[in-house]
């Protein structure tokens, strides 16, 4: 039986967290479930507790980056061998934790990426309505990504993921502080990790508000690129060789 | 033989100088963050000393006022303190990120060790029950 921890990122979700862990604990019975408190101002710790959750409450903002990275660490420290992250404000389905575990139990895939944007057999697996800057801003992303790594992803901005033991370690030591998610993926790839996106279907947040604002974004958009960039410039430890995959 | 603008920059560099070695004697700034300070108003201090190194300068740069080549060397190397600075802000906020994950790490391990504790606590007294409850003696009871 392989250990497996799911780790959800929280700030300020007060009104969405407890649902999120209460879900999480329904469709992975088996998986422990760990919130990261990112410093939030208000209930979020008390609200994961009651709801069963191991919280992990930062002494301050660390941001996503920060929060995320946490978790692996923890998941390290602890042997677990699978790690599947949550958004804090709800809008990953519980129900779809399956089709992101089932890849990674069976070996298929050493990171499995739940995609908004990819279409099934049946046509998108439920539309995801985003606004147009959002789908601009996934489409170059992905673009760009995609470029990279030689292989279609589609929703890089998902942090919808499971990933095995290799990639906890991994992102033990590298894990991009905002918006990991795009950095993230060249960094996999050239380290030989094998990425596997699958479709689900992503709700509307449940409460609260987004951390994303105009002037953010813009800010976000250059920081990602100027990451992306250097990050090929950079050395990235081999993890695992394309041959052995 | 020094003229007004000499006797400004001497003075203005020395009362630096000073300033920044008295911050080091007295523990306020740490000895790796002043040896740019001091490169820099050594620097300073030689070109407005040997006024033909600062002709050189301007005279190579195209500059027809030679004090404002001190100006100009003297803001690269503010630049350079500057960019020096950045560097330990970034390292900084990498080992701070690490040490909160430390720490909020091991709270909830705490947490967790101090339930188990108190858990087997509890198991061991009810086990070895009955026992007469333990009273802690008041200060002047007789």
């Amino acid at each position: 039986m392989k250990k497996i921890i799911a780790i959800i990122p929280a700030y300020n979700e007060q009104e969405a967290i407890g649902e999120v862990v209460y879900g999480v604990k329904k469709h992975i019975p088996e998986a422990d479930v760990l919130v990261i408190n990112d410093g939030s101002a208000d209930l979020t710790e008390t609200h994961a507790k009651e709801c069963g959750a191991l919280v992990i409450s930062l002494p301050y903002n660390l941001g996503i980056g920060g929060a995320v990275q946490t978790g692996y660490k923890f998941a390290k420290d602890f042997g677990y061998d699978i790690a599947i992250r949550f958004d804090g404000d709800g809008q990953h389905n519980p129900a779809d934790a399956d089709k992101l575990i089932e890849p990674i139990e069976s070996g298929r895939a050493d990171v499995v990426i739940g995609s908004r944007y990819i279409k099934t057999d049946k046509g998108t697996a439920k539309p995801y309505k985003a606004s147009f800057c959002r789908l601009l801003g996934a489409k170059f992303f992905g673009f760009i990504t995609s470029c990279i790594v030689r292989q279609k992803i589609a929703d890089t901005t998902s942090g919808f993921q499971a990933v095995n033991r290799s990639v906890i370690e991994f992102y033990e030591d590298e894990y991009p502080s905002d918006y990991p998610e795009v950095e993230t993926i060249p960094l996999l790839y050239r380290a030989g990790f094998r990425i596997l996106e699958v479709p689900v279907s992503m709700r509307q947040r449940q409460a609260g508000k987004t951390s994303i604002t105009p002037i953010r974004s813009v800010y976000y958009v250059l920081k990602v690129l100027l990451s992306l960039f250097i990050g090929l410039l950079r050395k990235v430890p081999q993890v695992r060789s394309k041959e052995d995959a | 033989m020094l003229d007004r603008v000499q006797i400004i920059f001497l003075v203005g560099l020395i009362g630096l100088l000073i300033i920044v070695l008295e911050l080091v004697r007295r523990k306020k700034l740490k000895e790796e963050y002043s040896l740019l300070w001091i490169f820099t108003v050594v620097v300073l201090l030689v070109l407005s000393i040997w006024r033909d190194s600062l002709k050189l300068i301007s005279h190579a740069l195209g500059i027809f006022y030679p004090p404002n080549a001190l100006f100009v060397v003297g803001s690269l190397f503010i630049l350079a303190i500057l960019l020096h600075f950045s560097v330990v802000i970034s390292s900084f906020k990498k080992e701070h990120q690490e040490l909160a994950q430390m720490f909020a790490i091991l709270n909830l391990r705490l947490e967790q060790l101090e339930n188990r504790i108190s858990k087997a606590v509890k198991n061991d007294t009810e086990k070895k029950s009955p026992r007469p409850p333990f009273v802690v003696p008041q200060r002047g009871s007789k």
